[in-house]
């Protein structure tokens, strides 16, 4: 009786650690499902919406400029942002809003990103903390579901990969 | 065997089928196509369970890692480069972003996301350091942050260089020598005693 009983609870845990195991690493090398909070992405991801993110550009350093990202917030390794990314590393970007007369441009060091979300009076982003590492991406968001899942997919994938307008007072120039 | 009778209890719908197969496959050709794909099974069941396991292992718990380079002399790596320690780096002990001073950790580096680098935490958020080089005299870690350096100053690539590091880069926590076995010891987490804080963040 009491064999039957240990017997089935190694099996149970035997199984739970085969399978923690490879969710961990579908997790951290393929992708998974993320639910992002908060309004800074307004009006592409939308406060408590479902996303999917991928890993493997971040593993062969495939982040390009206008990718959405989720990465590691820099004040508090325990939590995760979700932003768009503006300029990767030796890129120029102006800092300052169009009112001001004198325009101050930063360059992104190497081995950084600059990200930003898309609603600008309400996000955290690199305008306050400065570029973050390369390290610190966790994965690139490719697809969101949502209410318009099953007919607007394309128009999605679109949305989400544009890269960002320079219309917007934030330009860029390429280094190289 | 009584491969067709039993077919035709279990499964009505394939009864036919059993009976004809059963009837006319060689006993001594299945038992050779059976020990095949019984081990094909074997290996396929053995690998799917031990290369997660033994992925997430190095991953999340310890792995073992070579130090090359000049940057923390004399604690690791005196010889130079005739024999290069390996270390134990222990994730499961940084799990929670807990370090304390005097530690050595491995980090990814800020300027390079492709390599790691391994240095001793010398302040951590809120302390207040002098600084060794950088551009500032001195600097109040932000929070989230630590400043690692090097013990050999000078040919140290650390944060006197790039400042202070967001603890979401820490990689691992570096506890004991491995190799070479006359090095074989626990490192200890003490700070210099030249590097004594300006200010510590009140307990």
């Amino acid at each position: 009786m009491l064999r039957g009983v240990l017997g089935k609870t190694f099996r149970l845990v035997g199984y739970t650690i085969q399978y923690g195991c490879i969710a961990h690493c579908a997790f951290e090398y393929v992708g998974g499902v993320v639910m992002c909070s908060g309004p800074s992405m307004e009006p592409t991801i939308q406060n408590s919406d479902v996303v999917f993110a991928e890993n493997l550009s971040r593993h062969f350093y495939g982040i390009q400029r206008g990718d959405i990202v989720i990465a590691k917030s820099p004040s508090d390794p325990k939590s995760n942002i979700c932003k768009r990314v503006i300029g990767l590393e030796g890129d120029k970007i102006l800092t300052n809003s169009p009112s001001d007369f004198f325009k101050s441009h930063s360059y992104v060091p190497t081995g950084h990103v600059w990200l930003e979300g898309d609603n600008l009076q309400n996000s955290t982003d690199s305008r306050y903390y400065g570029p973050i590492p390369y390290g610190l991406i966790r994965g690139r968001i490719f697809f969101k579901g949502g209410p318009r899942l099953s007919l607007l997919f394309s128009l999605q994938i679109k949305e989400l990969t544009k890269k960002k307008n320079p219309a917007s007072f934030y330009q860029l120039y390429t280094f190289t | 065997m009584d491969t067709g009778s039993a077919c035709g209890h279990d499964l009505p719908g394939l009864g036919g089928l059993c009976g004809q197969s059963g009837g006319s496959v060689n006993a001594g050709m299945a038992q050779s196509k059976g020990w095949v794909r019984r081990y094909f099974k074997a290996f396929c069941k053995g690998f799917f369970v031990a290369v997660p396991v033994a992925v997430t292992f190095l991953d999340r718990v310890a792995c073992v890692a070579r130090v090359e380079g000049a940057s923390m002399q004399p604690s690791l790596n005196p010889g130079g480069s005739q024999s290069s320690d390996v270390v134990l780096l222990n994730h499961w002990k940084v799990r929670n972003f807990e370090v304390q001073r005097g530690d050595i950790v491995s980090l990814v580096s800020p300027k390079n996301p492709e390599q790691k680098i391994i240095k001793r935490v010398i302040a951590l958020e809120g302390d207040i350091v002098k600084t060794m080089g950088h551009k500032n005299r001195y600097v109040k870690v932000p929070r989230g942050h630590i400043w690692v350096e090097g013990d050999h100053h000078g040919h140290s690539f650390d944060s006197n260089s790039f400042g202070p590091v967001s603890l979401g880069l820490l990689h691992a926590h570096a506890t004991h020598i491995l190799w070479p076995p006359e090095r074989w010891q626990k490192l200890e987490s003490v700070l210099p005693p030249e590097r004594l804080l300006v200010q510590r963040e009140a307990e």
